[in-house]
């Protein structure tokens, strides 16, 4: 490959191009299988069961301690305006708007998305994939769909147990350990938070998140070389590609939220 | 000139595939006759498992045309759309060379596998079933195994008990002898021989390991350089005076497949030396 080649610029063009429209194909008919992965539910369940399950741990456990640098954080710089009793709407708002979808993404990609990829792409060096289709049983139908509809549904609910999860950090630290009036926390929370415009726009994140890290790391692993090389190297992209779109697409989502 | 033979279940008619210029196959013809056990065999590289391929409808010809179940109104496999596709799979059953077999699911829900998509078989009956294919290849006490908790020549009689679940008309067998011991290599053949003559099937497999496929199979197919050297009966093949074959059918290491990979001759590679006292001469034979 040589920059200066016109040739070779246009082949490296054309391959990319190739492989974008493939992507764009196989997301539109994994979108399109929702009704037949949602008839056959039990596939989509065993998944929702190994993805939220596999993730559900490391997600708490974050949650937990983001909480508790939030509560410090954010305390002492609130305690400097006298305004320490809405450390918890701060910890609340920051994660349920921010966090809590971004960070819960990140964790996702990490644990499951690259599992996700690693399962695909080891399924199609063992030919399982190529058996799939000797039987007249379509792989993307009946194994990226359900792992598709799995990942968009799990997501958002990992992103709640993360928020849930950093509020009660918050709480320990802000309101067990360092004093903060229990009342004037749990009350900011209720009086500042709305269930739309704070709430809502999360859970909306969360579910773009969902859409995107998941169909990354299934098209990652459909794509790799059948090697053990290039099964490993479709790991690597699954975590690059999807950590960058999720930081990408947030900013986009955040800046139309706050247009809106 | 291919044998005339009344029933072919598969048909391939001046069959041309390759990846760009390369040609895997070359105008070749050849049928699959109907009941029958046909071995492909040929030097490595020479396209058998590209035929397996291509009737499987995995590739699709350049050019040339390729008859599947002509007799029940299906055409020509490259120009199948996937419904048709599809359905012609659902009769024909494939072994892959190293089984592949589903790695998540035990060996029994393997072989329910291909039931529960494709039929709505009470659970009562498609255990019926499977046992009964389990049975077939001895493996009926080996139901609740994980695949990897089998060896490499169970795995592959799992996999074809999979491949036979829904009865098909014809089951085709990639390379299913390689890297079996003794004992499992002369029963895989047997599986071969015997079930095709029990269940009506129509079997094409490919193979290296000449001694069980001649006393197996009813129709020896040999490729060479993309074409078909000879084929016929394992002993009318035997019996070839064809260099190519007679130089795969004795396994001599020299011949028209040959020993060293094309180079410069070793005369202009020596004497490259010779010309310096201090090395090799630069500029001559590296090009």
């Amino acid at each position: 490959m040589s920059w200066y080649r016109p040739a070779d610029v246009g082949f490296a063009v054309r391959s990319q191009l190739a492989a974008l429209g493939q992507g764009a194909r196989l997301f539109v008919r994994l979108v399109s299988l929702f009704g037949p992965s949602m008839r056959r539910f039990g596939l989509v369940r065993d998944q929702i069961h190994f993805l939220g399950n596999y993730s559900l741990a490391i997600i708490a456990v974050s949650g937990l301690f983001v909480g508790f640098v939030f509560g410090l954080q954010g305390y002492y710089t609130l305690q400097r305006y006298g305004s320490a009793e809405a450390l918890g709407l701060l910890v609340t708002l920051s994660l349920v708007r921010e966090l809590g979808p971004v960070v819960s993404a990140l964790l996702f990609a990490g644990r499951a998305g690259t599992s996700l990829t690693a399962e695909i792409g080891l399924m199609k060096a063992g030919e399982q994939i190529s058996v799939l289709e000797m039987m007249a049983v379509d792989p993307v139908q009946r194994i990226l769909a359900p792992r598709f509809w799995a990942g968009v549904i799990v997501l958002p609910l990992l992103a709640a147990v993360f928020s849930a999860t950093g509020i009660i950090g918050g709480w320990v630290v802000g309101v067990l350990m360092i004093g903060v009036d229990a009342g004037s926390f749990w009350s900011q929370i209720q009086g500042g938070v709305d269930v739309w415009r704070d709430v809502g726009n999360g859970i909306l994140k969360s579910v773009v998140f969902g859409f995107t890290v998941t169909f990354v790391a299934l098209l990652q692993g459909f794509e790799a070389q059948p090697t053990p090389e290039g099964v490993s190297k479709a790991t690597t992209r699954t975590v690059v590609v999807a950590s960058l779109a999720v930081l990408g697409l947030d900013f986009v989502l955040t800046a139309m939220m706050f247009s809106l | 000139m291919p044998p005339t033979l009344t029933t072919a279940l598969v048909e391939l008619h001046h069959l041309s595939f390759g990846y760009g210029d390369r040609l895997i196959l070359d105008d070749v013809s050849l049928t699959v006759p109907r009941g029958k056990v046909t071995a492909l065999m040929g030097a490595s590289g020479g396209g058998k498992t590209t035929v397996l391929r291509l009737i499987g409808g995995q590739i699709r010809a350049q050019k040339g045309e390729l008859r599947l179940f002509d007799s029940d109104g299906f055409k020509d496999v490259g120009r199948m759309d996937q419904a048709t596709l599809y359905a012609a799979r659902r009769r024909m059953g494939m072994l892959f060379q190293f089984g592949a077999l589903f790695a998540d699911l035990s060996v029994f829900e393997n072989v329910a596998f291909p039931l529960r998509e494709h039929s709505n078989l009470p659970e009562g009956l498609i255990r019926d079933i499977v046992l009964m294919k389990l049975n077939a290849v001895g493996l009926r006490g080996a139901r609740d195994l994980m695949p990897s908790e089998v060896s490499g020549g169970m795995a592959r009689r799992v996999a074809l008990a999979r491949a036979i679940a829904l009865d098909p008309e014809l089951v085709m067998y990639d390379e299913p002898f390689s890297g079996l011991d003794p004992i499992s290599l002369g029963t895989a053949a047997r599986l071969i021989r015997h079930l095709n003559d029990a269940m009506g099937l129509t079997s094409l497999f490919v193979s290296h390991e000449l001694e069980q496929t001649f006393s197996i199979a009813d129709h020896v197919v040999i490729l060479a350089n993309g074409k078909i050297a000879t084929q016929g009966a394992p002993d009318e093949v035997r019996r070839s005076v064809d260099p190519l074959v007679s130089q795969y059918v004795n396994a001599e290491p020299d011949g028209p497949v040959r020993f060293h990979y094309p180079g410069p001759s070793v005369e202009d590679d020596f004497s490259a030396f010779a010309g310096s006292a201090t090395g090799p001469a630069r500029g001559k034979g590296g090009r």
